[in-house]
């Protein structure tokens, strides 16, 4: 594995934004999430959880509602009073549309899926008929007396419950005319619509209940309260030879710190995020058929994507938040030691940047060039691009002008190697290079999308000789471009799980990809077909610890002296894969636990394989190789991500 | 009692009464529970024992009301019968003969002529449910072999076992699984629980389990305290279940109530926890029951709930969660460190009970008269709290003041030490703190005793201590200006060579006082505190001292560590004998001469009982129990027992009572277990359907002179009142026709004088006898004597003649029973 030098670092101060709502699609089987920035994320079940899209947020469009139409069509509200719909293929957004009813709190589709309905802040609500490409409003229903309508789930009619001091946080209307409510009283409540009696009610906490989902067959639903808890109500029969049923409270499941804002119930998985920022899929052990991956419980906390980027040269970090970038100088030591040893910094890390965004909108991406000479990043309408001048100690920044018109918004940004190109992943799906001068650009050529297709690109790699940009969409094949000859050079044959992180190696010009189901290729461009060791490894399979991991590949880089080596992490470990090495098959012990120094060579040698893991690092955000002895570590603590978040909600706890 | 059998070794009751849990009757009149050998009957509005149902030959494991007709008890037990009772008049009605050793009892509703049963057939560990057919043969004994298996490899304790919907599944839990038999379907469901070793799942194991009435659901209980309330169970893959979770420790019993909307659970923390509507938010609770909860139960009618505890006790709770009754038995989870006594009061047995406290049993009802609380201090149940215990106890010989030592020591070099002194009073009934001591001695105190002779005017008390020291302690009546307060302070502080006391004695005169130091015995003069004279007979040091009594008084016993029993002449100052024997209780009988002393081999404990002036013992009874006895006590018997043989004479005067390790209390008795048994059995025979009033004489007095013939015995047995044929009052109303009577008013109070006429002469003697009762026990209990005498004369001489004298005197001793019975209780109302 080789010994290396690690700055580990843990000043990225990020703190992902809480959970606003879920709202989960069964025909897609995917999970739309939108968050308090205003960011809404796109989770492909399927797909081993992955994040496979996402639309930036904007500071004045709080998510209030979120909910799926006619299959795939995604709709939010939020409380600047706009219903938006997403474009899911371009990944912008089609069109908003004001509800001229103040801040929209609640959003519901019926179950045919023609047509929308929003609660407002003024007390109406308010019926949009789907048309194929827009929607349309169609009546304004009689204002509700003295409060607003909070959330409303809609099957054949709806029903806004109020009462006085206790707020209703949430109905739910069955097809047999029940209605469940939750409320700021802790309380889960069943009453018949038809009489409007109460039928039941269960005190499940001491504070709020804040959400609740139904599962489509209706025989179970999902509450969450605001003391992190989510409780799982099931229909069961009393007795087994009665057709008599009664709704029962089963499973209380604490995975939250927080108040649970949100909650989702697929056929196979209760789905819940909220203020702590963790998205948490429990599965339904009775209804899993296979004990497999998707019977694993998941907690999705950071983002599927790189926030963060590194100039090699002058070891600098780029960090991306919401509303700024962060450059930041490593330390440095001087110090040597052993093994294991933490070395006293001669020179501490250094904060040089704080760069701040204009305009309400949420960065997209950023990148800092090999260099460090160039900073480039982009919102949802705006495109930067910085260039940065070093005279010792001192920074001057300087802010490159006159952006064409076409670099509006983009997806992905790179610089190659020798920072004298950019290359500009845009949303309408295509990809623009340019050429970077001492202050100044030229554009040099657009890949234009073939015909037919919109998806955007979202990754993008380029080989360190400069030769090759390989771009990838979210559900398509990866392209390979020339750039000398500015063609098309060939396609990856397209795989069924999303790609994750994709690399080019250098020399080889090997493009190495990875998958959210783990799986590894290893493409040789001037070949154009996978290499041997990748159909060794397909042929062999991958070791089962190795696909039971649950975070995707984030990031793959290699090491120049050591052609053999590829090194990739995700946010539980770092794995250098040596090529050279057998591969482990399922007996082998995967995860190799035994320090290098304290065992003899014969154990080493026959307990070798090409994994090599270590999960030191963990929360692991970063990893990439400075030079051939220096790693540099990014690591990002859940304690200190909870420090942040404000205090839950005390509970007693007994032996306290 | 006339024939003498062999002296056998019995339980006496003290028995554990939280073995099962209790049943209620339909009506929650009476609550039922096992009690050793026997099932006890109390009523739970007055706690008193109703019946005892006696006639198992081993520990009763199990009882049920059968679900076919609410007045009789099934009951079933280790000597492989079921027993169905009529509990309204305890009479034994059926006996189902099975022939395996029998764990646990259930009954329902739709199983008519069968039982379930808990059994292990085969390997000491496994453990079978079966059911059990019972014929409806009308004979008394009859055989139940017809058993059929159930379910395989359960628990044994019945509170794994729940039965459900009516009969239609079994529940049974064990380690970490639970498994539903479903009776009409065949087909047994599995659920498992994570049993891995991480810190989360460690403590999963099932501790018990109960079934909802209404609904299918079972509640389990688990060992980390959580409960999980099943459901959908008939499917393997959509079962689901739900957790309640409050207890902090294992959950020891669960219950639905009767309409299954509220689930009672109990454990360690001895709190009753009743949760509603199964909802964890809504739960009640009743605090502070004293101990560990053991069992629910829960009445048929839905009213009563009771709670046994691991100290012995059932509390009878109303439904709203007030305990209404207590039925407390000996309590035995602590250390015994202050030995057995009896009170001379009470004559009740008084020994350690709940922590700090000292109980109060009285050993012929089977019942703790009550708890006296010494340490005065809450108690903190704790896991590695060092507690402070009550060591040392001693009555003076009139029960006026009572000794206690209590002490702590956390550290080598921390001693807290505190003897208290406790004065009876009178008004009160009770013992109240008189004098409190603060280290009475530098070290811990090894002995405690009073002077007991009635010579001495002031009460004095000696303790021996490890510092080296024995103190006197006298009580005056200065402490005080108006002379009125009594204390008591340390009159004298004796040494030996700075030897470590280890014991102290007085003679039965009082005269003098044998304190032990390591090996060597001090006689000292109790009246100017001298050192007299001491013994030394270098065999280790003495564990044991006492005087002889009586004729005996002479001669001073030393049994020492060494495994010596000495004998000292006190006149010549000089060995009287000695003997090898590893004595482990040595204990002299206040009534006689005789000295008990137990002894301790591998094979297990022997009892010798002799008289120190007689170089053969009186009595010698090997392996009385197979564990170590840790204490022995001699009780003075109410009635004297009239053995002529040499070897019972010991047992005429007092009854030996002692404690082995596992805490159960033995005695030695002769009677033989069929005597034991004749009363309900013989009652059977008798048509009991008839009230015994005096109407019932009058008019049943034909039937009843062709069965006087018959049944003698019997009639011995039932409470009777004077037959009426030789009342002239009754004869002249019976014969003179109605109309020339005079009127009803006027002949109702001769005629009820008439009754009386009989029973007036007798009072008139009891009075005078009545006043001075209790300073007069022993002329009473002599006089008793002759009367049994009398009558056991008459029994085997001339059955049949004389007999309303017989009666009348038995009766006689039946009404002095009563008087004897303790009505002080009544004053304190």
């Amino acid at each position: 594995m080789g010994e290396f030098k690690v700055h580990r670092v843990r000043f990225f101060n990020y703190v992902p934004s809480g959970i606003r709502c879920v709202a989960y699609n069964n025909q897609s089987n995917r999970l739309a999430v939108s968050r308090t920035d205003g960011t809404v994320e796109i989770y492909n079940l399927s797909a081993n959880y992955f994040q496979e899209k996402f639309f930036p947020g904007h500071e004045s469009r709080a998510t209030e509602a979120l909910c799926w139409a006619k299959g795939q069509r995604l709709f939010s509200a939020g409380l600047n009073g706009e219903i938006i719909e997403y474009d899911l293929q371009a990944l912008n957004i089609k069109y908003t549309m004001d509800a001229f009813g103040g801040p929209i709190w609640s959003m519901a589709v019926s179950p045919h899926g023609s047509q929308l309905l929003v609660g407002c802040e003024d007390g109406s609500v308010k019926l949009f008929q789907i048309t194929p490409d827009k929607i349309q409003f169609e009546r304004n229903f009689d204002r509700q007396k003295r409060s607003t309508v909070q959330k409303m789930l809609v099957d054949r009619q709806y029903m806004g419950v109020s009462k006085r001091k206790c707020i209703i946080w949430g109905v739910a209307f069955l097809s047999d005319g029940t209605v469940i409510s939750v409320d700021s009283a802790g309380k889960v409540q069943f009453w018949d619509s038809a009489t409007g009696t109460l039928v039941k009610n269960h005190l499940i906490a001491n504070a709020d209940v804040q959400s609740i989902a139904v599962s489509d067959q209706e025989d179970s639903f999902v509450v969450g309260t605001a003391e992190g808890t989510v409780f799982h109500f099931q229909l069961v029969s009393v007795t087994s030879n009665s057709s008599e049923k009664q709704w029962v409270r089963t499973k209380p499941f604490q995975h939250h710190t927080h108040d649970v804002r949100a909650v989702a119930h697929s056929p196979t998985a209760l789905i819940s995020g909220g203020t702590d920022t963790h998205l948490v899929i429990r599965p339904l052990m009775e209804k899993v058929e296979v004990k497999n991956y998707d019977a694993a419980l998941r907690k999705i906390t950071f983002p599927h994507r790189r926030l963060i980027s590194c100039s090699k040269k002058r070891q600098l970090l780029l960090f991306q938040f919401t509303h700024h970038l962060e450059l930041w100088r490593l330390g440095s030591t001087v110090a040597t030691g052993k093994n294991g040893d933490t070395l006293p910094l001669s020179k501490n890390a250094d904060h040089l940047l704080h760069l701040k965004t204009k305009g309400p909108e949420n960065i997209i991406c950023s990148c800092i060039s090999p260099c460090g000479s160039w900073i480039a990043y982009s919102t949802t309408s705006r495109f930067f691009l910085y260039r940065l001048n070093y005279e010792h100690d001192n920074i001057s920044l300087q802010r490159v002008s006159k952006m064409p018109a076409f670099l509006r918004s983009a997806l992905q940004i790179l610089f190659s190697e020798d920072s004298a190109k950019l290359f500009v992943a845009s949303n309408q799906g295509s990809l623009h290079i340019i050429r970077l001068l001492e202050g100044s650009f030229k554009h040099l050529h657009t890949f234009q999308p073939q015909s037919g297709t919109v998806e955007s690109m979202c990754l993008l790699a380029v080989s360190p000789d400069g030769n090759w940009l390989a771009a990838s969409g979210t559900s398509a094949g990866v392209h390979v471009y020339n750039i000398k000859s500015l063609k098309l050079h060939c396609t990856v044959p397209s795989y069924n799980f999303p790609v994750t992180a994709l690399a080019i190696a250098p020399n080889t010009n090997n493009l190495v990809i990875a998958h959210s189901d783990q799986q590894v290729f290893e493409y040789s461009i001037p070949d154009k077909q996978y290499t041997e060791w990748s159909r060794t490894i397909q042929k062999q399979g991958f070791h089962y610890l190795w696909l039971q991991r649950d975070t995707p590949i984030t990031h793959i880089s290699f090491h120049p002296k050591r052609p053999m080596h590829i090194l990739l992490h995700d946010a539980y470990m770092f794995c250098i894969i040596d090529k050279s090495l057998p591969l482990p098959n399922d007996k082998t012990l995967f995860y190799n636990p035994l320090p290098p120094t304290n065992e003899s060579d014969v154990i080493r040698r026959r307990t070798a394989h090409a994994f090599k893991i270590s999960k030191i690092y963990k929360p692991l955000l970063f990893m990439d190789l400075l030079d051939e002895r220096t790693l540099v570590a990014v690591e990002r603590p859940l304690d200190d991500i909870i420090a942040q978040l404000p205090p839950p909600i005390k509970k007693k706890k007994f032996g306290t | 009692m006339a024939e003498e059998g062999t002296v056998r070794v019995v339980r006496c009751g003290g028995s554990e009464l939280n073995l099962r849990r209790a049943e209620f009757s339909a009506d929650s009149k009476y609550i039922f529970y096992v009690s050793g050998d026997f099932v006890k009957v109390h009523s739970t509005a007055t706690e008193e024992c109703v019946h005892v149902l006696q006639g198992h030959r081993n520990l009763v494991t199990g009882i049920q009301l059968n679900p076919n007709n609410h007045l009789q008890l099934y009951s079933c037990s280790f000597d492989g019968t079921i027993k169905l009772w009529d509990y309204i008049d305890g009479i034994l009605i059926k006996t189902f003969i099975v022939g395996h050793k029998l764990h646990a009892l259930f009954t329902l509703a739709c199983a008519e002529d069968s039982v379930f049963v808990i059994i292990n057939k085969e390997k000491p560990d496994v453990f079978q449910l079966v059911s059990v057919k019972l014929s409806k043969s009308s004979s008394q004994e009859i055989e139940a072999k017809e058993i059929s298996f159930v379910l395989d490899y359960i628990n044994q304790s019945p509170k794994c076992i729940a039965f459900g919907n009516e009969g239609e599944y079994v529940a049974a839990v064990r380690d970490y699984y639970l498994s539903v038999y479903f009776f009409k379907r065949k087909t047994t469901s599995r659920f498992t629980l994570s049993s891995s070793r991480n810190k989360k799942h460690a403590k999963n194991n099932f501790t018990c389990v109960a079934c909802h009435p209404k609904e299918d659901c079972i509640a389990t209980g688990h060992k980390d305290g959580k409960i999980r309330l099943w459901r959908n169970f008939d499917d393997d893959k959509k079962y689901t279940y739900t957790c309640l979770h409050w207890h902090h420790d294992m959950v020891m019993d669960l219950a639905f109530s009767v309409t299954g909307t509220s689930l009672l659970s109990g454990g360690r923390e001895s709190v009753l926890v009743e949760w509603r509507d199964a909802a964890e938010k809504n739960k009640e609770f009743l605090p502070r029951l004293g101990a560990t909860i053991e069992h629910i139960s829960v009445s048929p009618a839905g009213d009563l709930f009771c709670t046994s505890h691991s100290d012995n006790k059932i509390i009878v709770i109303h439904r709203n969660l007030e305990a209404s009754a207590v039925i407390q038995g000996l309590v035995k989870d602590s250390n015994i460190y202050t030995g057995l006594m009896i009170d001379p009061r009470t004559k009740a047995l008084v020994l350690n009970g709940k922590p700090g406290h000292l109980q109060f049993y009285s050993l012929q009802h089977d019942k703790q008269l009550y708890n006296l609380d010494i340490i005065q201090q809450e108690y903190i149940n704790d896991y590695g709290l060092i507690q402070i215990e009550l060591t040392k106890a001693a009555f003076d010989c009139y029960g006026n003041w009572l000794a206690t030592v209590e002490q702590r020591q956390e550290k080598e070099t921390e001693l807290e030490l505190q003897m208290k002194l406790w004065m009876y009073n009178k008004k009160t009934q009770g013992f109240v703190l008189n004098t409190k001591v603060n280290m009475p001695h530098e070290d811990h105190i090894t002995a405690l005793c009073f002077c007991n002779a009635e010579k001495f005017e002031n009460p004095t008390l000696v303790t021996a201590s490890k510092d080296g020291h024995f103190k006197v302690w006298m009580l005056t009546d200065d402490s005080d200006i108006y002379k009125k307060a009594v204390g008591w302070t340390c009159d004298f502080v004796g040494s030996y060579h700075k030897y470590q006391a280890t014991n102290c004695c007085f003679s039965e005169d009082g005269s003098l006082l044998a304190v032990s130091f390591e090996e060597i015995v001090t006689i000292w003069d109790s009246e100017t505190w001298e050192l007299k004279c001491t013994f030394c007979q270098r065999a280790g040091s003495i564990r044991y001292l006492c005087f002889g009594r009586l004729t005996c008084s002479k001669y001073l016993l030393g049994a020492t560590k060494s495994d010596i029993l000495c004998c000292w002449n006190l006149l010549s100052c000089a060995l009287e004998w000695s003997t090898k024997l590893n004595v482990r209780v040595l204990e002299p009988d206040p009534n006689s001469e005789n000295i008990a002393a137990i002894s301790q081999s591998s094979m297990g404990s022997d009892l010798f009982v002799f008289k120190p002036s007689e170089p053969r013992p009186l009595y010698i009874q090997k392996n009385i129990s197979r564990e170590d006895v840790q204490w022995g006590v001699f009780v003075p018997r109410d009635v004297p027992e009239s053995f002529t043989s040499e070897a019972y004479q010991w047992l005429n005067r007092s009854q030996f009572y002692f404690l082995t390790k596992s805490q159960s209390l033995l005695t030695f008795s002769t009677k033989s277990p069929e005597e034991k048994l004749t009363p309900t059995s013989k009652q059977l025979l008798a048509e009991e359907s008839l009230p015994t009033t005096p109407f019932y004489f009058i008019l049943g007095k034909h039937r009843e002179q062709q069965d006087e013939k018959i049944n003698e015995a019997l009639e011995s047995e039932l409470i009777q009142l004077p037959l009426t044929e030789n009342i002239p009052a009754i004869n002249e109303l019976l014969h003179t026709p109605a109309h020339v009577l005079p009127s009803a008013s006027f002949l109702c109070s001769k005629f009820v004088n008439s009754l009386l006429l009989s029973k007036e002469t007798k009072s008139d003697e009891e009075i005078p006898e009545d006043v001075d009762m209790e300073g007069k026990e022993s002329n009473d209990s002599d006089e008793e004597n002759d009367f049994t005498e009398k009558i056991e004369d008459t029994k085997s001489t001339d059955l049949g003649e004389d007999l309303i004298h017989q009666l009348s005197k038995s009766e006689e001793k039946e009404l002095r029973k009563f008087r004897k019975v303790d009505y002080s209780w009544i004053t304190v109302l």
